[in-house]
């Protein structure tokens, strides 16, 4: 079997705020195979960009990662400089934001910001590293390279400055592609024009990718692997297929259930998951999802659910999944 | 371009038109007038100069007379220093003043510049406190206190310096010195401000991300967006500080314009007062349509309009 690309095991990391201690993190592990497309999905605060950006070391003051470990590309990143991650950012991992309309730098043209990135972790001459940008340009479909290399981000659209911010990502060619929200700022046509973009990419340049969104559609299209997380927890972890039509954690059957049907009629209310997030100074002390799911039971308010193997690449943190696994072991 | 500096020149004549007519009017509605306090002259003397200078003609008269005038080129004689021009006094001071002034700003942004960016790198630490605590000092401290602080360091206790006059180079630091610290404070602190909320943008996230070092990524991609404020108070700051500093020209002995300002209004020299306003009104404006020309230079996304 190959080496992983990323391997992330109980990964804790807190925000040390003057209110106390924000445990973002509470014991987040994941693997990651070349070429991969692993979704990340869960609502705002779940820990889902916090874990991406702990792989780059870019973790905002005042988080710091308190324990566990992470390899990713043969780096031991919890115990990496800032030098060396300087070495790896935009080169060996990159990422594209949310919001194209504020990522590049309104004052340099896109021709500048574009060159700059390949000029720093290549040696090729300011000519090379045009022409590269020329041609980044063409493979994210933009039209008339030589006039856009020479814009200003202001006088693109969003699809264009979020093709142009993909360009600069993949200059050099990275391993791995985090996609922070990458088509939440965007109109829905323009969505999908940007996820072909990136699926039509992966297949060209095989670099794996994770998918950060709480957008269940965009993981659907794109995704072979969903990691669900709450509350700093990956709380469900399986194939797409595996998590769209066996979801088995209540969590997951909540998102699931509350996506709008095709089929429902209009004076039809959309199913919500009733209560408020978790807040994570104060994490509860057994299942963070128990106090607004509808099955909890009161082993779930007391302590934190094992894991659950489900199949080879399913496996989900929940009482009742073990319960029925015990009663099932029992049977047989 | 091109067209936007034509447009706000002539704009900025009507502009140096309007509050010339507004100082004339207004100046002539305060008490008093040049002759007014001499108590050695005559009424009979009083009233001959006051026609020698035609000042007995009917306010709006002498308005078009002063006007018609000064389109000329003439901004006629200064009503107490007797036979000198405006113009004359204008040109032989104000030079002396612009040059203090330039030297201050220069001193200002070059020191202004650096610490705030220090400041604004090290938030929250020593640095930062340290620059925090001098640059309050600095906006606090008004430049008599300063002047006076100075002049009685350098020139009376230590004797390291020249206590008046402008005759060689070591005589200007002082002077400069005091002109400096409010704008230098003043910047450090509009520049760590400034700094610190572009540093929280989004672009400056991704340059981090792309693998710029924090140094390039201060350089690069946060100072020049962050200059913008700096910059737009520049402008007037250099325009105000160029007709002088009545404080600092009075203390160090300066022969400045500073002094001309104040002089001439409680004297009510009137045609002093008009030159030395117009030509205040003149650079203000002038500074304002830099700063707007730097502007564009700096962020392409502003449009000249």
């Amino acid at each position: 079997m190959s080496e992983k690309l990323l391997e992330i095991k109980d990964e804790h990391l807190s925000f040390f705020t003057p209110a106390g201690e924000v445990k973002a993190l509470n014991g987040v592990s994941f693997s990651l195979d070349e070429g991969e497309v692993l979704g990340i999905v869960g609502e705002s605060g779940s820990g889902k960009s916090v874990t991406a950006y702990s792989i780059m070391g870019l973790t905002a003051y005042p988080g710091r990662l308190i324990g566990g470990t992470i390899r990713f590309n043969g780096h031991q990143v919890e115990r990496m400089s800032e030098k060396e991650f300087r070495k790896m950012r935009g080169n060996e991992v990159s990422i594209i934001f949310q919001d194209p309309m504020t990522s590049l730098n309104p004052v340099y043209t896109i021709g500048n910001q574009i060159e700059e990135v390949i000029r720093l972790h290549t040696d090729k001459s300011k000519g090379e590293a045009r022409a590269r940008a020329k041609e980044l340009l063409e493979l994210v479909g933009i039209n008339e390279p030589d006039k856009r290399l020479k814009q200003y981000p202001h006088e693109l659209s969003g699809g264009m400055r979020q093709r142009v911010m993909i360009a600069i990502a993949l200059a050099c060619e990275p391993k791995l592609l985090i996609a922070d929200e990458p088509t939440t700022a965007l109109d829905v046509t323009i969505q999908a024009q940007i996820l072909e973009l990136m699926q039509e990419l992966r297949q060209k340049m095989g670099m794996s990718i994770i998918m950060i969104t709480h957008d269940l559609g965009v993981v659907a299209s794109m995704c072979e692997r969903i990691a669900v997380m709450y509350a700093g927890h990956i709380v469900e972890y399986g194939s797409t297929d595996e998590i769209f039509y066996h979801p088995s954690h209540e969590y997951t059957k909540g998102l699931i259930g509350s996506i709008p049907k095709l089929t429902t009629e209009e004076s039809e209310r959309l199913v919500p998951i009733e209560g408020q997030p978790v807040d994570l100074l104060n994490p509860p002390a057994g299942c963070p999802f128990a106090p607004r799911c509808r099955s909890c039971m009161k082993v779930c308010l007391r302590r934190m659910p094992p894991k659950t193997q489900l199949s080879d690449t399913h496996y989900s943190y929940c009482w009742l999944r073990q319960k029925e696994a015990a009663e099932g072991g029992e049977r047989a | 371009m091109g067209k936007y500096i034509v447009k706000r020149i002539a704009m900025g004549i009507l502009s140096v038109f309007i509050v010339a007519t507004l100082t004339f009017f207004l100046m002539n509605l305060v008490p008093g007038g040049p002759f007014v306090a001499e108590k050695s002259i005559s009424k009979a003397a009083q009233e001959a100069l006051e026609a020698k200078f035609g000042l007995d003609k009917p306010l709006l008269q002498r308005y078009t007379t002063y006007m018609t005038d000064f389109l000329q080129g003439d901004m006629g004689f200064s009503l107490r220093q007797r036979g000198r021009t405006v113009s004359d006094i204008i040109f032989s001071k104000f030079p002396v003043s612009a040059r203090l002034a330039g030297i201050a700003v220069v001193v200002a942004l070059c020191v202004g510049i650096p610490l705030g960016c220090v400041s604004a790198y090290n938030r929250g630490k020593l640095p930062d406190n340290f620059i925090i605590v001098l640059g309050t000092c600095g906006i606090a401290i008004p430049s008599f206190i300063s002047s006076v602080l100075l002049l009685y360091t350098f020139g009376s206790w230590l004797q390291l310096l020249p206590t008046m006059g402008l005759n060689d180079a070591a005589s200007y630091i002082m002077p400069v010195t005091a002109l400096a610290i409010y704008p230098t404070a003043y910047i450090t602190r509009l520049m760590r401000s400034s700094l610190l909320d572009v540093m929280g943008q989004d672009y400056i996230r991704t340059a981090k991300a792309m693998g710029l070092s924090s140094f390039m990524t201060l350089f690069k991609h946060a100072l020049r967006n962050a200059l913008l404020p700096v910059i737009a108070y520049v402008g007037p700051m250099l325009a105000s500080l160029m007709t002088g500093s009545f404080v600092v020209e009075k203390i160090f002995t300066i022969p400045g314009l500073g002094r001309e300002f104040v002089s001439s209004i409680t004297n009510r020299d009137y045609t002093m007062i008009m030159g030395t306003t117009i030509i205040l009104a003149a650079l203000v404006i002038a500074a304002n349509v830099l700063v707007d020309i730097l502007y564009k230079v700096i962020d392409p996304r502003i449009k000249l309009k």
